[in-house]
């Protein structure tokens, strides 16, 4: 197997004309958790919706060894699971389940396979039997931890999250903290909550104006107040 | 759902004046309204929203010509015996079709009914749209909702100085509009972007989950006589 995210040379602007990545280079290695830090506007988003093609930049991006074209779009889409920062913009459906079923719907599963997806994927993230409830109904929490089960029930290798903890109280957070901890997959995490980083992830990624300006054990980077102060960040 | 659209159209097509009919129609949305635990009078109540548009046939009375029921020589009026017939028909059919509507609206969940769209071939992108309209219109409201609550909350009025004008005022609902458009515009990008992830191609893919219920069959039963009754009675004439 093979689960690792090559990005080489990434350059990507907005079509007013804002360079959001000057130039990214980032490799993570299979089965690696890696939390992805910055400031707002630092170009983290911009650099998660590369990786399943749904932004184009001028640069390489492969995926479990394939690259991303226009022929492979489809492929690399089921092996990254993209899950977005809002879970009201994940969470389109009318009910949980139609919302869990539409990725592997659409890879052409049989029925039977489709519902017992849901299942498994529902009952990984703690909301088993929650099927025929309505998503606006749900709290941020359980909303959160639907949106990434969405994503689940494709059987992603790679795993990439926009803000997992944003929005949550304590105990959503920490809920959400042991679901991540569980999972096997290979995982490229943005987020501002320094303390999850350095709960979870082995590896940081500092990225700023569009460029990775620090790379580490996150141990390392963590220690280092200068380089987190000069980048808008801290210490937890 | 097909039943609900026949059903209408029955009660449009039945004549003017065939009391009959139209008291065996309501009560069978009656009946369905008691049966559904919503309270017999749930629809009766909400039908009421009906009535600004009973405003436009409100002259028929008077212009469609017959023998006089009751005349003003005052302001030149009559109100004629058809004229009147035709108008409480029109009234009493807006009614009862206003609450079938309800109910069926409000007695089939929201997917069963996205269904029933697909099923009568109701084109897939359109079926689609009122699927997202119906998710994405509470989130919109909410959004409505904190957008005034901010407004109010810094619009402090104080004693002595008088309130701004109205033309201000309509510019700033303007502008908080326009941020609401903008801010939907943005939203659907990202949907769009969240299913395009999900392998989304352009096509609307749905499964059904739907199964016939006891209670599904009994209604479709009891309307289909009643549909077929009020028929015959029309043709019977």
């Amino acid at each position: 197997m093979h689960h690792t995210l090559d990005i080489q040379d990434l350059h990507f602007s907005y079509p007013d004309g804002r360079k959001a990545l000057r130039g990214v280079s980032l490799f993570i290695n299979p089965g690696e958790k890696t939390a992805l830090v910055g400031p707002n506007g630092s170009g983290k988003s911009t650099l998660l919706l590369h990786l399943n093609g749904i932004l184009h930049g001028e640069g390489e991006v492969h995926v479990c060894g394939k690259e991303l074209t226009t022929e492979s779009l489809r492929q690399i889409r089921a092996l990254v699971g993209l899950v977005f920062q809002d879970p009201d913009d994940q969470l389109f459906s009318q009910s949980v389940y139609e919302d869990v079923a539409f990725g592997p719907l659409y890879m052409g599963l049989p029925k039977e396979e489709l519902t017992q997806k849901v299942r498994q994927a529902l009952e990984d993230v703690g909301m088993a039997g929650s099927e025929e409830r309505v998503p606006h109904h749900l709290s941020e929490g359980e909303k959160k931890r639907v949106a990434i089960a969405t994503v689940l029930s494709m059987d992603p290798e790679v795993l990439v999250l926009d803000e997992p903890t944003a929005g949550l109280d304590p105990r959503g957070r920490r809920e959400l903290i042991q679901l991540l901890r569980g999972l096997p997959q290979t995982m490229l995490v943005a987020t501002h909550d320094m303390r999850m980083v350095a709960e979870l992830f082995e590896r940081t990624v500092i990225i700023d104006e569009g460029q990775v300006v620090g790379d580490g054990p996150t141990a390392q980077i963590l220690a280092e107040p200068h380089l987190l102060e000069r980048h808008g960040l801290e210490a937890p | 759902m097909v039943v609900t659209l026949l059903f209408i159209l029955v009660v449009g097509l039945v004549r003017n004046g065939s009391w009959i009919a139209f008291g065996a129609l309501f009560l069978g949305v009656l009946g369905y309204a008691a049966a559904s635990k919503l309270g017999m009078f749930y629809a009766v109540r909400r039908s009421f929203i009906a009535i600004p548009f009973l405003l436009a046939a409100a002259p028929l009375p008077f212009i469609i010509p017959g023998p006089a029921l009751i005349s003003f020589p005052a302001l030149n009026l009559t109100i004629s015996e058809p004229g009147t017939i035709r108008f409480v028909s029109i009234m009493i059919r807006t009614f009862i079709a206003v609450q079938a509507g309800i109910l069926l609206a409000a007695t089939t969940p929201f997917p069963d009914l996205v269904w029933a769209m697909c099923s009568l071939r109701i084109p897939r992108p359109l079926v689609a749209v009122i699927a997202f309209m119906y998710r994405y219109i509470f989130d919109l409201a909410d959004e409505v909702i904190r957008l005034m609550r901010a407004r109010a909350a810094r619009s402090p009025e104080i004693p002595g100085k008088g309130k701004p004008s109205l033309l201000w005022r309509g510019r700033v609902t303007g502008s908080m509009v326009g941020s609401l458009f903008l801010r939907s515009l943005d939203r659907s990008e990202r949907v769009y972007g969240a299913m395009a992830s999900r392998g989304y191609d352009g096509e609307m893919r749905t499964y059904s989950t739907f199964q016939m219920r006891g209670a599904d069959w009994i209604s479709l039963i009891v309307f289909s006589l009643l549909i077929l009754g009020s028929l015959s009675l029309m043709f019977l004439r």
